[in-house]
């Protein structure tokens, strides 16, 4: 499901990690076919097929209600699929029960036991399988110090933070090192700060440990930060699958490329479509817009040109070629973000394009101000065309 | 008592002595006026007003629980006398040898005899098996009632609550009455059992043990079923899939995280069936047999037949004494766990 030509810079590198789902001989660990589930009435996940490779950091990104946590809550087991079927590394999953499943999962509400200690409680998945005492206290302490909660083992969950508490959920979803450790809003409890190093730290255990995740969020942010591959989810459908560079300079839909960051988009008609190029002639931006990635379409078809904001150039003074790619209009918003500022500028029809630029310089020394006429400017490689 | 001297303003205050001794009768007389009185009492209720929301309770408390207690407590170490009523008083005075007593008799037979009459301790054992088997039989029907309560869609859920509540809109005498219909031998259990053909002879069912342990887990079992729905309801059902997840079989996990937590919901149930069976008096009378002996049964005997009251008394202290017991094993219990059950 990756893009059909991939570009040069997205191709496999020898200095990044190996990409098994562009290798064709690389087996799946977890292979979801034609998956659906339907609860009364109400098509929570519907026709799912998905491949992650063992070693991945998969997360399934959508809005509340997209069923991202049913296909989590399927794979765990609390929930059959209507149809289809669910693999792990080479089982079918259709009659194994949840506590049989090579799964742990980490829940949203953490789900610590009250009346256990957080040794109790990271150690309550050997207890199950009877494992030794003696082993159990080793794996538990050690387990305890890889998350950094290594002298609050005696007490109770009511007596932590919540980045304590999500912490311990993790040391227990991880203790018996799954085959994969589904995680649910892991991080969605707290703070911002807490979060992003969190964040981390999660990539950081995922590959110390070796082992692959799949968490569901619905802030793109943390998907971005965290994974290998992005699935986006919509109305129980995946709509995009790939890596967040992909994800995000080739969305393959505009509902894609607007949940995935900022981004302009301009209504138009194809002019002219080839393999390496196409003309989108918008009356929204008053100009053509040439992009240098060629889409199967024809000319008069109906397209949509999306620009990120930090992608175009804004300047007092028209460019140099002005034939394409090029709009002007007044600021009238400027929102001041410390490192960046995004500008909103009115073009002649009306259309606001949000232009963001990096605060190089101070602001008292800022060159365009409100009401200022700037001109705004893309290269070919910032556009991308959409049919839909 | 008028303040009017005080509100009438004096003619001429010099500074000195005097004023302030006008003042000091100023202060006192308005003291007793209607308005000072008034606000006096305004200020005491202000500064006291969380003493007396407190003190309510306790007043309701010692008024119809430790007053009556203490004249039942009194009356188990009187003498049984034929008269009216038909005890003797505890204190008198007695006039001998031209001297003067005031005699305080505390007559300890009433409780020697329930220690030495086999008939009462046996009836005291009794009791508390035949309370502690009903007890145990209620917790076994509540234990599924309410889990598959707890687990039933929302708005089924007012519904259900409300069938296990309804049985209490009719009499309870009226209800345990009942039973006898359909327990007796030729009542509606056997003729049904009879007409499937799973028995040929009707069941002795009706004055046994087991119509008492029937009319008991009926009449309580909402008692128990209420507490450990509100323990289960208030769970995080993620805590059992989580227990699942991490490799507890579902059965397991409802015994090691549901009823475990639940616990302090399941022992509240367990002491609100437990300790009313213990002294139940109805049900043993209408359902048991002559020797299902229970000591609720005794105590009306001693009352109304023997009008023994000091003995029938002292049964009643001693019944109290025993099921205090476990009341208090029960907050020493949770007084330990500390406030470790919030579910969070």
């Amino acid at each position: 499901m990756t893009a059909p030509d991939l570009p040069a810079a997205l191709a496999p590198d020898a200095r990044l990690p190996a990409e098994p789902w562009n290798d064709p001989k690389a087996t799946p660990l977890i292979k979801i076919r034609n998956v659906i589930k339907r609860f009364d009435g109400f098509v929570a996940v519907d026709d799912v097929w998905l491949d992650i490779y063992k070693g991945e950091f998969f997360s399934l990104l959508g809005p509340s209600g997209c069923g991202k946590t049913t296909l989590l809550r399927l794979l765990a087991g609390f929930e059959q699929p209507t149809s289809g079927t669910i693999e792990i590394d080479g089982v079918d999953m259709a009659d194994v029960p949840p506590h049989r499943r090579p799964v742990n999962m980490m829940f949203q509400s953490y789900a610590l036991f009250p009346h256990m200690t957080v040794e109790q409680n990271v150690g309550f998945g050997l207890k199950q399988e009877h494992v030794p005492r003696r082993e159990i206290s080793r794996r538990v302490g050690e387990m305890l110090e890889l998350v950094q909660l290594a002298d609050l083992g005696r007490r109770r969950p009511h007596q932590l933070s919540g980045g304590q508490k999500q912490r311990v959920a993790l040391a227990r979803a991880l203790i018996k090192r799954p085959k994969l450790l589904l995680l649910d809003e892991p991080l969605g409890a707290l703070d911002r700060r807490l979060r992003e190093q969190t964040q981390f730290e999660l990539v950081n255990i995922q590959e110390t440990l070796g082992l692959t995740f799949i968490i569901v969020t619905h802030d793109q942010d943390e998907a971005m930060t965290v994974s290998t591959r992005i699935a986006i989810m919509d109305r129980g459908r995946t709509v995009q699958v790939g890596t967040p560079g992909e994800i995000y300079e080739y969305p393959n839909s505009l509902y894609v490329a607007g949940f995935v960051g900022d981004v302009n988009v301009f209504e138009g008609r194809v002019v002219e479509a080839g393999k390496d190029h196409v003309t989108v002639r918008s009356p929204e931006s008053g100009c053509d817009i040439y992009t240098d990635r060629g889409i199967d379409a024809v000319p008069g078809q109906e397209a949509y040109a999306a620009i990120r904001p930090e992608k175009i150039e804004i300047g007092k003074a028209p460019p140099a070629d002005a034939r394409f790619n090029c709009v002007t209009g007044r600021v009238f918003d400027i929102a001041y973000l410390g490192s960046l500022s995004t500008y909103h500028v009115r073009l002649a029809t009306g259309e606001v394009v949000k232009v963001s630029a990096a605060n190089r310089s101070r602001l008292v020394e800022r060159p365009i101000t409100w009401e200022d006429q700037v001109w705004l400017w893309w290269p070919p490689s910032a556009s991308v065309v959409l049919l839909s | 008592m008028s303040g009017q001297p005080a509100q009438t303003p004096a003619p001429y205050v010099s500074p000195g002595p005097q004023t302030t001794a006008f003042e000091v009768l100023e202060r006192t007389t308005s003291a007793f006026s209607f308005y000072g009185v008034l606000a006096r009492f305004v200020q005491w209720l202000e500064r006291s007003g969380r003493t007396l929301v407190i003190a309510l309770p306790f007043l309701w408390l010692g008024l119809f629980f430790l007053a009556p207690f203490l004249i039942v407590l009194k009356l188990s170490f009187s003498e049984t006398v034929l008269a009216v009523p038909p005890y003797a008083p505890l204190v008198a005075w007695l006039e001998e040898n031209g001297l003067s007593y005031l005699t305080v008799r505390l007559n300890l037979s009433n409780y020697l005899l329930l220690f030495e009459d086999s008939l009462y301790v046996r009836a005291f054992l009794n009791s508390l098996r035949i309370s502690a088997v009903a007890t145990f039989l209620t917790l076994c029907v509540a234990l599924p009632l309410a889990n598959a309560m707890s687990r039933a869609p929302e708005r089924w859920r007012a519904l259900l609550l409300m069938m296990v509540i309804l049985p209490f809109w009719t009499s309870f005498l009226i209800r345990v009455y009942a039973w006898i219909g359909i327990l007796k031998p030729e009542g509606i259990l056997n003729a049904v059992l009879i007409g499937l053909g799973v028995i040929s002879e009707p069941l002795t069912i009706l004055n046994t043990d087991i119509a008492v342990y029937i009319g008991i887990v009926y009449s309580y079992l909402p008692f128990m079923v209420l507490p450990i729905y509100a323990s289960f309801e208030k769970m995080d059902p993620s805590l059992i899939e989580a227990a699942v997840d991490l490799g507890s079989p579902p059965i397991k996990a409802f015994w090691t995280i549901t009823v475990r937590i639940a616990l302090p919901g399941i022992i509240a149930g367990c002491l609100l069936v437990f300790i009313p069976a213990a002294g139940e008096f109805v049900i043993p009378d209408l359902l048991g047999g002559s020797e299902t002996l229970m000591i609720g049964r005794t105590l009306w005997l001693e009352f109304f037949n023997n009008r023994d009251w000091p003995l029938a008394s002292a049964v009643a202290i001693v019944l109290l004494a025993a099921l205090t017991v476990p009341i208090v094993l029960f907050q020493r219990h949770q007084a330990r766990r500390g406030g470790t059950d919030g579910a969070s």
